[in-house]
């Protein structure tokens, strides 16, 4: 409703003198729930790493909610409201869930270390409020069971499912999601789709997401941009976007008919 | 009018009387939250009234569906506050079978806990024509969802509230219109043939049931109970809604299903009714936990597990304990015992029971041995539940315990278990034929076969399983069977006697537990067929099996058996995929050792041939030993 809150402009990204995107431009608007698609190496994970603030790109401008990120690092950007989940779990193995929750909620807290070590006052308030802000989290996810669980002993699936929690603990107002589905059998995968559409529904949260199973995309997304040799090649509806003879070239090799 | 023949009434007489303290407890983001008897009483009030300005009237149903939770209890009671039955659905039960009992026990209401539970009712909509309202408590994921039948939770209760503004004594009015005699619930019974059977309960059956079990197995009003099994289920109705209400204990909700054993843990439950599976469960977590846990530790729970089994024995036996064992026992409990039940969360445990199938005397032995003393229910969900439970001080393994106060049980000729109580229900839904099936003169025909034994009861098996030998004793093989598997060192056991003159088996050795106490015993062998055949192993066996003899009548104790020279296998279609053994199968391919079991041969010669599991074959020519018992 109130306009964009994520905006592309002509995004330009070079490694040497490999052009990874080109030119790209596009826009997500605020509580949607969009998917990005192509090829393998298209560029995908690169367009999510400069919205991340992993990269810079040479040339364009990425604005979050009104404001130029393009020059912010990914710090500043998380808190900002951008949280990601990574195509390869990057979560801390050796620690429990709930840790690694905990660890998501760090950006927002306010006492320092001192306050914080000594456990008193307002550090101990804001230990409970932001164990309680975990608490919904591990809730929402379903993920009660495994609370106090070591994350490597985990089953895949699982991990992904903690991974996208404490992207979640960051309070993300736009979440960038690198193939929440990799890897996952039918079961995980059916359960994976309904957490990222609660997100979406309940709790408002903009969700831009790099997706190979074209169901999943189908049936979830609003809005589909397709990259190809990192330009954007097509952008639409979903149904529009699979029929689009460009799109089907691409994925297909051949040329239009 | 009695002032406390319903669960609505008893509901209030709580609330009055226990005000704050805790009736519900729930656990909600990690944390324990409680819900006093007060407040459990205006909610019922808020839901109830709700239901009413809805539409709910005296006489109808309400479905309830999902996991336990506060709002199960409270649908339910809402929907006996108003004069209405309620009518559990298994939350995990196929989409037919939900089907089936909404359709069939009329509800014009639904309570489903989730979008789960939603989506399936959903989903058959349109063959559900019944259903008026579908009430859900868990709004997470449903905010698109738009169906002018769905209604949420907390909707119900604020137009309850409304309700309850503009006529303040109208819901004090509906609970004093209910009666003992009243419809509390519609009970289905999950039925392995045909389609489920509605058993029809009065507040008076259950709460019959309540009291009487209340005087042999105590309850007091701090009690604590985790409620974790199906709330559809009639076990789980006799403890969190019924006895709950009749004494005024706490119900706690675990967090998730798959929590459970470990919301046990921080509660400590006072009671506890489970299936054999959840003892069973815990049981071979600790034989697991023993295998991998410190030297010291495994150390000590080898000696001290002795002990323990030890003074059971003797107290089960009601032989006095020596003041040795009483010394030893003690420091068994401090040293083991009682960190192990604090692991467990037993420590509190002062009533365990285990109902709705048979549990090994060694799970038994284990739980008695820690101080649990477990004992065993049985009943039928016609019988609101319960008509027998062992004693404290007179528990056998092998029975399921005395009839309770009230309740007469006795056998037919044909040897089926039959009961008569205040407790028996007043018949199935919609089904008058089953009800004269099933009820004569007040007597509940169980469809188990069993036989009194100084004055407790056996069941054998269910009554159609049982077969008769020669001479007409009835006999259920797998009730021997079972016993006889309870041996570690029998891998397999199939009873045979149909029409023969007495019983003889077939029996399967372990291969692994055989050999390690062949090892020990120093007796070389090289295959199983070999270690099968030797004449120790035929000894150890027969000690086995005149163990289970000494607990079977007289006509029914095993004669001869043989022990099998290979494993029954599924591969060889001598088992069914879930391990069941194929009778008729087996008995047709080893008709010759049969016939070898009723003749006055020593040997029974075999020349066969066995596949092995990679596709080679093996020529087995053996002499058979036939072993007649007593005769060693």
């Amino acid at each position: 409703m109130s306009g964009p809150i994520l905006d592309i402009s002509r995004l330009m990204l070079r490694f040497g003198g490999v052009t990874a995107l080109q030119d790209v431009s596009f826009s997500v608007e605020n509580s949607a729930l969009n998917a990005i698609i192509g090829p393998n190496g298209a560029g995908k994970t690169s367009l999510l790493n400069c919205v991340s603030g992993v990269y810079h790109p040479q040339q364009g401008r990425i604005v979050f909610d009104g404001q130029d990120v393009t020059r912010l690092g990914p710090a500043a950007r998380t808190r900002l409201g951008i949280a990601r989940t990574f195509q390869n779990i990057a979560l801390f193995r050796g620690m429990t869930v709930l840790d690694n929750l905990l660890i998501g909620r760090h950006v927002h807290q306010k006492t320092g270390t001192i306050a914080g070590g000594v456990y008193w006052g307002r550090g101990r308030k804001e230990e409970i409020r932001e164990r309680e802000r975990v608490e919904e989290i591990i809730d929402f996810l379903e993920i009660q069971p495994w609370r106090k669980q070591v994350v490597h002993t985990l089953a895949y699936g699982l991990q992904k499912r903690v991974e996208l929690g404490r992207a979640l603990a960051l309070d993300p107002r736009l979440l960038l999601l690198d193939e929440p589905m990799a890897g996952m059998n039918a079961e995980e995968k059916e359960d994976m789709a309904r957490y990222i559409l609660d997100i979406n529904e309940e709790r408002g949260t903009t969700v831009l997401m790099i997706e190979h199973d074209m169901g999943v995309v189908m049936d979830l997304s609003h809005r589909v941009v397709v990259l190809n040799f990192g330009q954007k090649i097509a952008e639409g509806a979903p149904e529009d976007v699979q029929r689009s003879p460009e799109v089907q070239a691409a994925y297909l090799g051949g040329h239009a008919a | 009018m009695s002032p406390s023949d319903t669960f609505p009434k008893l509901l209030l007489q709580n609330a009055e009387r226990l005000g704050d303290r805790a009736a519900l407890r729930e656990k909600d983001l990690g944390i324990w939250r409680e819900t006093g008897w007060r407040r459990y009483g205006e909610r019922v009030r808020e839901f109830s009234l709700g239901l009413v300005a809805l539409g709910l009237q005296r006489g109808g149903t309400v479905a309830i569906i999902g996991d336990n939770r506060p709002e199960w209890v409270i649908a339910e009671l809402a929907a006996q506050s108003a004069g209405a039955a309620s009518v559990g659905v298994y939350q995990d039960s196929g989409l037919t079978e939900v089907l089936y009992v909404i359709d069939h026990c009329d509800a014009k209401f639904v309570i489903a806990e989730d979008q789960e539970q939603v989506d399936k009712i959903l989903g058959m909509i349109e063959q559900l024509p019944k259903i008026t309202h579908l009430v859900y408590s868990d709004p997470r994921g449903l905010r698109r969802y738009s169906h002018d039948k769905l209604i949420s939770f907390e909707e119900v209760e604020r137009r309850g509230r409304e309700l309850h503004a503009q006529r303040p004594e109208l819901f004090a009015q509906n609970v004093a219109q209910g009666k003992g005699g009243d419809l509390a619930m519609i009970c289905y019974t999950s039925g392995t043939t045909g389609s489920p059977k509605g058993a029809m309960l009065t507040f008076a059956n259950l709460l019959t049931m309540a009291m009487s079990l209340h005087q042999v197995d105590p309850r007091r009003p701090t009690d604590e109970f985790v409620s974790f099994l199906p709330l559809a289920w009639i076990g789980e109705q006799m403890m969190s809604v019924a006895t709950a209400l009749a004494i005024g204990f706490t119900i706690n909700f675990p967090e998730e299903p798959e929590t459970a054993l470990h919301d046990i843990r921080e509660i400590g439950p006072n009671v506890m009714f489970a299936p054999p599976r959840i003892w069973e469960g815990l049981h071979s977590t600790v034989q697991v936990k023993i295998m991998d846990t410190t030297p010291l530790k495994r150390f000590l729970y080898e000696r001290l597990m002795p002990v323990g089994r030890k003074v059971a024995d003797l107290r089960l036996e009601q032989r006095p304990v020596p003041v040795v064992w009483k010394v030893l026992y003690f420091i068994a409990d401090w040293l083991l015992f009682r960190p192990l039940k604090d692991r467990l969360g037993l420590l509190n445990l002062r009533s365990a029971t285990t109902g709705g199938a048979a549990l090994g005397p060694d799970v038994f032995r284990f739980f008695h041995a820690m101080g649990v003393r477990l004992k065993q229910i049985y009943g039928q969900t016609e019988i609101s539940g319960i008509s027998c439970i062992h004693r404290d001080e007179r528990i056998r393994f092998h029975t399921v315990g005395e009839p309770i106060p009230g309740t007469e049980v006795r056998t037919s000729e044909r040897g089926e278990i039959l009961s008569r109580s205040p407790a028996v229900f007043v018949g199935y839904y919609k089904n008058d034929e089953a009800t004269r099936a099933t009820l004569t003169d007040g007597w509940l025909h169980s469809g188990d076969a069993g036989y009194l034994e100084n004055g407790q009861l056996v069941v054998i098996d269910r009554l159609k399983d049982v077969l008769r030998l020669a001479d007409g004793t009835q006999f259920s093989p797998q009730f021997i069977e079972n016993r006889l598997k309870f041996s570690p060192y029998v891998k397999e056991a199939v009873v045979i006697g149909q029409d023969k003159p007495y019983l003889g088996a077939l029996v399967c050795i372990d291969q692994g537990i055989v050999g390690k106490w062949a090892e020990k015993q120093k007796i070389s062998y090289t295959t199983y067929t070999d270690l099968s055949a030797k004449p120790r192993v035929y000894d150890l066996l027969q000690r086995e099996i005149d163990r289970v003899n000494q607990t079977l009548p007289d006509a029914a104790k095993i004669r001869k058996f043989v022990l099998l020279y290979k494993e029954l296998d599924a591969d060889d279609e001598e088992l069914t995929r879930t391990r069941k053994v194929r009778r008729s199968f087996v008995e047709e391919r080893y008709a010759g050792i049969i016939a070898g079991l009723y003749g006055d041969e020593q040997k029974i010669a075999v020349d066969t041939t066995i596949r092995y599991q990679d596709g080679r074959t093996a020529r087995i020519q053996a002499n058979l030993a036939v072993r007649e018992m007593g005769a060693a």
